[in-house]
């Protein structure tokens, strides 16, 4: 036991530049740097937290205050200006359903794809494919193009691979609005099996009544910094009261 | 990753092109995923790849033998060139793609993880995926002039295509972190492969160059990574099959040794550059 996942003194800036050119950026130059190129924005400002193994912890917080910005921070996809993360074991993170999906590519092709991209190996991919179909349930479709498929065919394949992959350490932001509503119970009884194997998981989610049911832990953020952190059902009457 | 004395690990820092070896079997998936989309809905498919040389082959043979007359300088100038050609294909291929691979694969790069080494180093396999039909064409051709090659000659060619492909990987990672930044990398490389075919002795021969050039010319030229290959080819396939005495560039083995070492020279500078800028690409591209 331990801590999977170590925030320290987070910081990320993001740079609000508009426009890609190396003209802009002489001309900057030749005028003797006046002014600020681009306008700078504090996504997270020192940020601290731990997340133990085996937790559930929901990282809530209205649009804009972070969450998902953190999320990239631990996933690894951005990095800190200051401050560190540290993660324990293998991270999977569900940034977006389907990122990973090409279109052209038939369902079997980006599964065998995506579950490559979210780091299992070709003998783990071989071992979980008929069980990742299955999930699915959409067999008879896996030899079409994915760009045929309805949109919730796209995400129930695209979910179905993503916790089949067995990380130690889950990520998850605002998938849970998966399909419908029988298979949105059959993600849900997912995760909490994920959970009850002793996995780590970070669910980013607006939904503050599945998170209350779901999660162990709460931290809010607002506007970049963390302003609340205990239990889910305290984390999410913090907001609600501020709402 | 994770071991005795430190089990934790910092998200989003990698071993760079290391990483690329470890996760080979995703290079593998990925490789064949460019390959299947770039030929989506073509009933030919792959088999382009075999037209496009082919073709490239018969309008050298023709419209340069019969109307401009090369081959009065040059003895079997088809296979002279073609060879040189298909090293210039390869190169601008895998060198442009791999600029605009970090640009293409956005989506990826800001959602998921993974080595971003990948996406340029994919992108030299797709060349080279595509070299092999040019390569069976000029083989064809060559046979067809009365090619019998030696073992060194078959090494040099070997080398010849190790070294354009690294230096294609190197300078595809250092163009290729810059283009997420500054769109303006890829029209400047596109740029330079206009230029990458007449910096190479690949519609002429490396002679013309000593007589215009002085001798310090001459060996900056020779020392171009691309044109190092474009001599070793010469000399694998263009010069067993000629009769008539030619000259070929002096120790041509030690050069290509001299060009291997510019090829880890450049895919040095390509890997700590990309590792320099690769923790803003998702967040700039």
């Amino acid at each position: 036991m331990g801590a999977a996942v170590i925030v320290k003194g987070l910081k990320k800036t993001f740079n609000l530049r508009h426009s890609h050119s190396l003209k802009e950026t002489l001309v900057w130059l030749v005028k003797g740097r006046k002014g600020d190129l681009t306008k700078k924005f504090d996504a997270l400002h020192d940020v601290s937290f731990e997340i133990q193994d085996g937790e559930t912890v929901a990282l809530l917080g209205f649009n804009g205050s972070g969450k998902s910005t953190l999320l990239k921070l631990i996933s690894g996809v951005i990095l800190p200006d200051q401050g560190t993360v540290r993660t324990k074991g293998r991270v999977a993170g569900l940034i977006e359903v389907g990122a990973g999906f090409h279109p052209d590519l038939s369902g079997r092709e980006n599964v065998f794809l995506n579950a490559a991209i979210l780091g299992m190996t070709e003998q783990e991919i071989n071992e979980k494919f008929d069980e990742i179909v299955a999930f699915s349930e959409i067999e008879q479709f896996i030899d079409t193009e994915v760009k045929f498929y309805s949109s919730g065919m796209f995400l129930r394949l695209a979910f179905a691979v993503a916790v089949h992959t067995q990380p130690d350490i889950f990520l998850v932001d605002e998938i849970l609005a998966v399909g419908d509503e029988p298979f949105q119970r059959k993600c849900l009884a997912k995760i909490k099996q994920l959970s009850d194997e002793g996995r780590t998981l970070v669910v980013v989610s607006h939904d503050l009544d599945m998170i209350s049911r779901i999660c162990d832990r709460g931290v809010v953020l607002s506007s970049g910094t963390v302003q609340f952190e205990g239990p889910a059902d305290q984390a999410v009457a913090w907001l609600r009261e501020r709402n | 990753m994770a071991n005795s004395t430190d089990i934790y690990a910092v998200p989003g820092v990698g071993a760079g092109l290391l990483d690329v070896f470890r996760r080979r079997y995703l290079l593998k998936l990925i490789v064949r995923k460019e390959l299947r989309v770039r030929y989506r809905g073509s009933v030919l498919g792959l088999a382009w790849s075999y037209v496009k040389p082919l073709v490239q082959y018969l309008v050298l043979f023709f419209a340069l033998g019969i109307v401009l007359r090369v081959g009065d300088q040059i003895p079997n100038y088809a296979l002279y060139m073609f060879s040189g050609v298909i090293v210039v294909n390869f190169f601008t291929e895998a060198f442009s793609n791999a600029t605009r691979s970090i640009v293409w694969n956005a989506a990826l790069v800001k959602k998921i993880y993974l080595p971003r080494e990948l996406f340029p180093v994919a992108s030299v396999w797709v060349a080279a995926v595509h070299f092999l039909p040019q390569l069976v064409v000029l083989l064809a051709a060559a046979l067809f002039n009365g090619w019998r090659p030696d073992v060194m000659q078959l090494v040099g060619a070997a080398l010849g295509f190790v070294i354009v492909a690294v230096t294609a990987t190197g300078l595809g990672l250092l163009a290729g972190a810059i283009n997420v930044f500054f769109r303006d990398a890829e029209n400047i490389v596109d740029m330079l492969m206009m230029i990458v075919t007449w910096t190479s002795p690949v519609l002429y021969d490396w002679t013309m160059i000593r007589r215009l050039a002085p001798d310090w010319v001459l060996t900056i030229y020779q020392l171009n990574p691309v044109t190092v290959a474009v001599e070793l080819f010469h000399w694998a396939f263009w010069y067993p099959t000629v009769t008539k005495p030619v000259e070929l560039p002096p120790h041509l083995m030690l050069t290509g040794l001299a060009g291997l070492g510019m090829a880890a020279v450049f895919l040095i500078i390509g890997q700590l550059v990309f590792r320099r800028l690769e923790g803003h690409f998702a967040q700039e591209v």
